[in-house]
Parts: structure tokens; sequence; C-alpha cells
């Protein structure tokens, strides 16, 4: 067992046929993820990386079986094609897709509750769990079959703490990356249920950033439904007030979502908080000679 | 995030049918005493600096006139100006109304909640910061649903609105819901919001278009905001760019990665300067690109943190040392960087090569950026 992904996932990418999609495929592919299909119309009947192209996602799902998407698609179509997942009965979406319009992704949300189909994204790494399946682009070597839980509302910074717990001869069990955007399809209050219940994980690394209320959330959540221990990191603590530092996430407003706020809520909640994000590798590993309980 | 001027803030807002003062935006002097004689914006009036800088009032931006002469020295008063460091371009003269009560009105997104968030006050045109928890009433708008009637009328009723106002603000609700929702609006805010008889007009306006829906606003596309000319650059190539008021500048990929690197080199006692996120991608054709961009920025020195997920290091750090040769021998600076990833090794070894102070830790890394930054100030 792993959380969202396992051994048993047949990811459909859509948008295969681009320069990204066709990339990130056989990324996958190497990583032992089973892509079964991929989907863009006007180009069914062709190939990409021995993966059979459809023309829709139903027809896709209905020849391979198909039960994750990861989508690559331009913002502009990025509702679309995730609507068109949620009809075929896909369950998982991974949206790699940046620059979606926030009120487009109200809408997919939403959409996807009335279906059943949790969005991990958008602008998002995806999801990983080594020796399983991958659906999303988060880099291959970064990895190694272990017991930490990571979720992180960063990219590259993900990369670098994962990368660093393998360097310090750990390795991870799932690693999620929920992407920064106003709106997320998954936040951290909705993945960490997921690692609780997770018999594979037995310590979760928490990656925040300044911006929006994600982390003051999951504290609460940490401090009454959670049993595992938990490394934390907030990146942004340096930022002035007011200037947005790349994703629209990341904007500090009216005192709240400030590095300082959340720093104070996880650790009140039994976190424990590192300066830096190269720390983290250490702390995890200290933390698990402790002993398992919090 | 492209900030509308009132004016045209006000213009989105009579698109669905709302209720505005006459009036008229001008761009001089003579145009303001034009505009009164002619009748087109009824005397008295009031005249207000385009700006998208608040506290207009305070500052001096807003002035009344009751004859064209008025309008005309008022106007001219104005465009001298210089708004908390904006240069003002543009006045929106509208008529003085005979104001009963202040409201105030705005939708926005509550991430949260994952909804769109109509919140209304019966104490408007002061600073909505300001006022107090339970004066303020909340309603999250389910986008599938739109804004039902009930909540227009708990709105309403909060407001303490009865009869033909009452009336009004059900359909200004409406409007404004239409606004913010069709508008790709991150933010829809009248504040103040006057009861003029039995009439509800919209005195102020803010609106913020949502930067990603771009593609489908090409109406924005000369609103250039407060860019500068690279920032500008950098949009176009799609890199972000911020100017800090430091001396270092930093490239990184991803905005967590390029916000912990701003936060190591501050811990160790630098001042980042202008940094560039070059967003996912590892791309040795975006990083030279970033880098370039970077140059002309005259920084001190340079901080490159990349991590290399999908790009080899050594790809990246080959394509970085042609980058370097471009730059003129008068403009060179200290260059510390840090490539993570796949053959980080060889990469390392490529760029020290090249002169360029490269290490595997991001610790050692942001001290050799500050030490260089403090060595080489301009």
């Amino acid at each position: 067992m792993s959380v969202l992904v396992d051994a048993e996932t047949r990811v459909l990418v859509q948008g295969i046929t681009g320069h990204q999609g066709t990339v990130h495929t056989v990324q996958m592919q190497k990583f032992g993820t089973q892509v079964v299909a991929g989907a863009t119309p006007g180009k069914g009947g062709t190939t990409v990386e021995g993966v059979p192209v459809f023309d829709s996602v139903a027809e896709a799902v209905q020849k391979t079986r198909a039960n994750a998407t990861c989508i690559f698609v331009p913002a502009p179509y990025a509702k679309d094609a995730f609507f068109e997942a949620a009809d075929a009965g896909i369950k998982l979406a991974v949206i790699v897709t940046e620059h979606i319009p926030f009120h487009d992704m109200l809408a997919m949300y939403h959409y996807g509750q009335l279906r059943g189909a949790r969005i991990i994204g958008p602008n998002c790494p995806g999801i990983a769990s080594p020796g399983k399946a991958k659906v999303g682009i988060i880099p291959n070597v970064v990895f190694h079959p272990g017991r930490v839980g990571v979720i992180s509302r960063s990219g590259t910074l993900t990369y670098e703490i994962v990368s660093g717990i393998k360097d310090v001869g750990l390795g991870q069990s799932t690693c999620m990356g929920l992407g920064g955007d106003p709106v997320v399809g998954t936040s951290f209050v909705d993945a960490l249920p997921y690692f609780e219940k997770d018999p594979e994980t037995d310590i979760l690394v928490l990656v925040g950033e300044i911006g929006g209320t994600a982390e003051e959330e999951a504290a609460e959540y940490l401090r009454h439904n959670f049993t595992k221990p938990v490394i934390a990191y907030i990146a942004g603590r340096s930022a002035p007030p007011g200037k947005r530092m790349g994703h629209a996430g990341a904007i500090i407003a009216r005192g709240r979502g400030t590095a300082q706020s959340k720093r104070e809520a996880l650790e009140s909640a039994g976190a424990q908080v590192a300066n830096f994000p190269y720390e983290i590798p250490t702390l995890v590993k200290e933390r698990l000679a402790a002993g398992p309980a919090r | 995030m492209v900030k509308l001027a009132e004016w045209r803030g006000k213009e989105l807002f009579r698109k669905y049918g709302m209720s505005l003062p006459r009036g008229r935006v001008v761009r001089s002097a003579d145009e303001a005493k034009a505009v009164t004689e002619s009748g087109e914006v009824p005397l008295p009036c009031v005249v207000k600096a385009q700006v998208l800088a608040g506290g207009r009032g305070k500052g001096g931006a807003v002035r009344f006139a009751s004859t064209p002469a008025e309008a005309a020295e008022a106007a001219r008063a104005i465009l001298d100006m210089e708004f908390k460091g904006e240069k003002v371009k543009e006045l929106l003269l509208e008529e003085k109304l005979a104001i009963g009560r202040e409201l105030y009105v705005a939708l926005t997104l509550d991430r949260s909640a994952r909804l769109p968030l109509l919140m209304a006050s019966p104490q408007g045109g002061v600073e909505i910061e300001t006022v107090p928890d339970d004066q303020i009433v909340r309603i999250w708008v389910h986008p599938f649903a739109g804004l039902s009637g009930w909540q227009k009328r708990r709105v309403i009723k909060f407001l303490g609105l009865t009869g033909g106002p009452a009336k009004t603000m059900d359909t200004l609700l409406e409007q404004l819901w239409r606004t913010f929702h069709l508008e790709d609006g991150e933010l829809a805010e009248i504040n103040p919001l006057a009861i003029v008889g039995d009439r509800i007009v919209a005195l102020d306006a803010k609106v913020i278009i949502e930067d990603d829906a771009s593609f489908r606003h090409p109406e924005y596309a000369d609103i250039r905001d407060d860019r500068t000319p690279l920032e500008e650059i950098a949009r176009e190539e799609g890199i972000a760019f911020v100017q800090l008021d430091g001396n270092i500048g930093v490239i990184a990929n991803g905005a967590g990665l390029t916000m912990a690197t701003l936060d190591a080199l501050q811990q160790f006692g630098g001042r980042p300067g202008v940094f560039l996120d070059l967003g996912g991608t590892d791309d040795p054709a975006k990083v030279t690109q970033a880098f370039l961009l970077m140059a002309k920025a005259r920084p001190a020195a340079v901080f490159l943190n990349v991590f290399g997920g999908v790009t080899r290091c050594d790809t990246v750090a080959k394509g970085l040392v042609e980058a370097m040769k471009q730059v003129p021998a008068n403009e060179r600076f200290p260059l510390i960087a840090r490539i993570r990833g796949n053959n980080e090794t060889e990469g390392i070894a490529i760029l020290r090569e090249a002169g360029v102070i490269s290490m595997r830790e991001l610790e050692e890394s942001a001290k050799a950026a500050v030490a260089a930054g403090n060595g080489g100030a301009r």
C-alpha cells in the first residue's frame, strides 16, 4: 500500500504528443510506471514512445483501463481536459499545467467533487511512490524506496529535499507535490489523512511556503488527527510584504500567511520546523532514531 | 495581477449594467475645463487621480470643483503630482452626488474554502481592515449555483436596506457577481458604495483581473502595471522577475527553491537584489537567457541555484559558461553557481574551470555569494 498511487496505477497522459508530455512519459516509464495510454484529440491511432494515443479519454479508458491521468495540456484547454477525464470515470488527475485561471480551477475542483475525482495540482510536480508508480514530473534521480512521506507546495525545492533524504541513506514512501496555485485540488489537509493511514509511512516531511493559510490549517489537523512525527520547512521568511514571489499563492497579505505565523502554528502542533531545507534529512534521521511516537 | 484603474473598473461595472456617477476621463486641465463647461460632467464635480495606490483622498489626489475654472485648477494640481511613486496621467471627473449612507461590498477568492467570497458591510468609506468582524457579512458563493436569492436577501438585511434601495441592491449584487465571475476577477471591490435616494451608486471601483486569464482578455494587453523594462523582458520570456533592494542577483528555478535561496542569503548577511525564477524548468537555454538578463541589472554578484531534474547538470553548466562569454568584460560580476541533480560533479568541474565559484551545498554557496556581494558592492 502507498498513497493514492501504487503498482496497479494505470496512467493516461493527456497532451502526450506535446514536448513536455512526451519527455515525461519516458521518465514515468523509466520509473516503472505503467503508462497505458495517451490522449490528444485528432492524434488517435498513433503511438508515442510505444504508448497508444486515442482521440478521447473515454476511448482510452475503455481500451486500456487507465485509472489515473497526468494532464499536460495548455492552460486554456486544461479545464476541458479534466472534465473529460472525470466524465470518463478517472478518479485521480495530476495536473502539471501551469497558469490555469483560478476561476477554471474552481470549476474543476467542484466538478471533481461531484464526480469523485481527486485533482493533484495544478502547476504541480505530481505524486510518486518509489518502486511503484509516478504520475507527474518529479525527477526519478531523487528517489529511493523508503518510509519517509513528503508533502510539499513547492516543486524544485521538493526535489532538493527528497534528494537529500536519499543522500542520508533513507528513502521515501510517497512524495506528493501539491502545487502553489491559489486554488489547489489537494491541500495539505486533504493529503494528510492518506499519510496517517499509510502503513508504509513512518514520518512526514511537510514543505510549505508563504501565502495563504494552508500550513496553519495543516497544523490544526496535525494537532488533532495525526500521530506520526512531522518535520516541516517554510520557504519565504525573507520575502518582503506585498511582493509576488513567483507563485500566485506566495503573496503575503494582511499579516496572515507569513513564514512566522506558519512556523508557530506548526511548532505548536508538535512539528519540528527546520530553518533551512538542507537540515531536513538530518532532522528526519534523528527523529526516526528517537522512536516512532510523536 | 492586472490592477485596473478606477475608471477601467467602472467601465467593467457599466458593462454589467451597474449605476455609476456621470463622469469622464481627462488627461489635461484644458480637457477638464471643457467637459465641465459643456455639462458632460455636471457641476459640482470631483476630480480624481487615476492611480493604483490607495489613500488618494488623504493624499490630496481627490479634489472638488464647483466651476470649470476650479475643475481646471484641480486637474492641473493633481496632474503635477507623483502619487506614491506613480506619475498621474489620467483623471476621472465625476458629478458630485448627494450621498446618504456609504456601504462596502466586495467579491474575492477564499483559497481555503475554494469558493468565491462575498463580503459586505454597512461601514463603507473606510478601510475594510479597520471594520470590526461583526460588521462584515460573509457569503460563500458556489460557482455552479451563482449568487442565490437567499444570499442576496441576507446581505440586504445585514446592510439594513429596505424598499427602493433593497431592490436596487439585489440587482447590484448580481452585477458584481457577474463582473467577478465572468471577467476573471481576483477582486471586485466597491468602497464606498453610496445610497443616493433610491439609487445605489459605485463611487469607487477596485478591480483586479487574474493574470493567468490573460489569454481570454486581450483588452488588457496594453496595461503594463508597474513593471520596469527588465521586468517586461523577463515577462515576455516567461521568467518571474522581482526587484528587491539588495545587490546580489539570484537565479533559481521554482518559487520554493527561489525563496529558500533568498532566505539563506539573508540569513548569512546578504541582501538579495533582483531575482529571477525560471519556474520548474532546467532548460539550459532558459538558464542562460536568465543569466544574460540578470547581467543587465548590474548586480554586485550573482547566485545561481538550479535543481536539474530533467537536464543533466553538465549541459546546464556548459550553457552557462558560453553565456558568460557574452557579457562585456567591464560588466562582469562574480558568479556563484550551484547546479544540483544528474551529473552534478561534472557540472561543478566545468564551472570551476571557467572561474565560477561552484559548490554542492546551499549553506557554503550562500556564504560565498554574500562574501562576493560585499566585496564588489557598487
